[in-house]
């Protein structure tokens, strides 16, 4: 199922190459296949792989399913077609953004403009809902551990991971390359697809391969958990400074034109910073997420079948230790 | 020329799998797949609206003059993102479900709190 998944992202992400959407594609391609594959692999294991035999009856659900969907259907007949240039929707803003951005904001990257500056409160608002999630499972899943068990998790990590020689090496001399490409995709985002969001990603899925093969803890050791959640909160405060800035300068409120005496110089230099505090945001974010969901699973691999409070479920934890 | 609007309908069923997964499944984790599937549908949706024949895609070059519309591409983008992250809170309340009540089906979960709350009122798991 976890499988599926993974190729369902990446299928709709050649879907929205297909449709001409490349930035879309790129970040679906990167979190569709990449990192949502990884967090649901993760959370099958810590909650078992088997579910009940379905007792559920379906006809019920089936008959609102088509109920709903033929009734949607009948409401699409009154849409535009596909790929028709006359679509309300094509005749609104989007001209204005596509003739004009260059002017006044001088980027190749249309869909970069709007996100960084024509939209940018709304990306600021999608920042923030990211930093809330990345928080959100901080809460929910983290873990003060004590010493002892510390070590005996090393052991289990450092036994794990022998095996995966070839791998370790190749990864060893690809990792520099996938940062570097995750910068070029960060800054690069005003002239080709690419940007903050899709850079974070990026970012983290290199830090996350580490993880995964030289062990939680040895990651632990390279990228500092503290840090990582200051920078998280550092992302947003960037972009939220930016704002202030442009305000302190006469402007409105994440209004880059103010930021430097040519407008349009100030929207690179305000599009180039939201970016980046999209970008530190999303990678940590990502990271806290899986750091938390690995470090759970650890843990309940060490504290094997009494991780219960109440201990009445001997069938589903030894059906873990199966999925294992 | 009815055919010229298949997309919604691509866009419609899988919506309704989605949809049908979440009301059908008792599993939360399948639940949260179901969501997900529904939240691509959407996501196909904009994207295909903002499709138009013979454009390419919004990066301003010489010689073109059809582009695809940008915004949408801008909703869906950060939507993707933020997508994930709420999947992950998504998941991360599935896990600490199952340490809490040892099963993350539906049914369970229910006839436990139920027993709970005949049975000690007041104190919580």
């Amino acid at each position: 199922m976890v499988m599926l998944s993974g190729i369902y992202g990446l299928l709709s992400a050649s879907f929205f190459v297909a449709m001409d959407a490349v930035d879309v594609a790129f970040t679906e391609a990167s979190v569709g296949a990449g990192i949502s594959t990884l967090l649901m692999l993760t959370t099958i294991t810590l909650v078992g792989r088997y579910e009940h035999a379905a007792r559920h009856k379906p006809t019920l659900a089936l008959a609102v399913v088509f109920v709903t969907g033929a009734l949607l259907i009948y409401g699409t007949l009154d849409m535009p077609y596909f790929g028709s240039a006359e679509a309300p929707i094509n005749l609104h803003v989007a001209p204005h953004y596509l003739n004009d951005s260059m002017q006044e904001i001088g980027m190749p990257n249309v869909v970069t403009s709007v996100l960084a500056s024509y939209r940018g409160f709304d990306t600021f608002g999608e920042t923030a809902v990211i930093f809330t999630a990345g928080v959100g499972v901080l809460a929910l899943l983290s873990i003060v551990r004590r010493p002892e068990e510390e070590a005996e998790i090393d052991a289990i990590n450092d036994s794990m991971h022998q095996q995966h020689l070839i791998l370790r090496i190749v990864i060893k001399i690809l990792i520099p390359f996938i940062f570097l490409f995750a910068l070029y995709v960060q800054f690069h985002g005003d002239y080709g697809p690419g940007g903050g969001f899709q850079a974070g990603v990026i970012f983290a899925a290199a830090i996350i391969l580490y993880a995964m093969l030289f062990g939680l803890s040895t990651a632990r050791r390279v990228i500092n958990q503290s840090l990582i959640q200051v920078l998280a909160a550092v992302g947003v405060l960037v972009y939220g400074s930016v704002g202030l800035v442009s305000m302190l300068n006469g402007g409105n409120f994440l209004d880059y034109s103010v930021l430097a005496s040519d407008p349009v110089a100030g929207q690179h230099v305000g599009i180039l910073v939201i970016e980046l505090g999209v970008g530190i945001t999303v990678a940590s974010v990502m990271v806290i997420i899986f750091f938390s969901f690995a470090g759970r699973r650890e843990n309940r691999r060490v504290s094997g079948n009494d991780v219960e409070h109440d201990g009445n479920r001997p069938t589903n934890s030894s059906e873990n230790k199966d999925a294992r | 020329m009815i055919l010229g609007l298949y997309n919604y309908w691509v866009v419609v069923v899988l919506m309704m799998i989605g949809f049908y997964i979440v009301i059908a499944q008792g599993n939360l984790i399948k639940k949260i797949v179901g969501l997900n599937i529904f939240q691509t549908s959407v996501f196909i949706l904009y994207i295909s609206m903002a499709k138009v024949e013979g454009g390419t895609a919004p990066i301003l070059a010489e010689g073109i003059s059809q582009f695809s519309n940008p915004l949408p591409h801008v909703l869906i983008l950060t939507a993707i993102v933020v997508g994930i992250a709420t999947t992950a809170l998504g998941l991360a309340l599935a896990v600490r479900i199952k340490e809490a009540y040892g099963s993350i089906e539906e049914d369970e979960i229910q006839d436990r709190d139920n027993k709970e709350s005949s049975t000690m009122k007041g104190k919580k798991c």
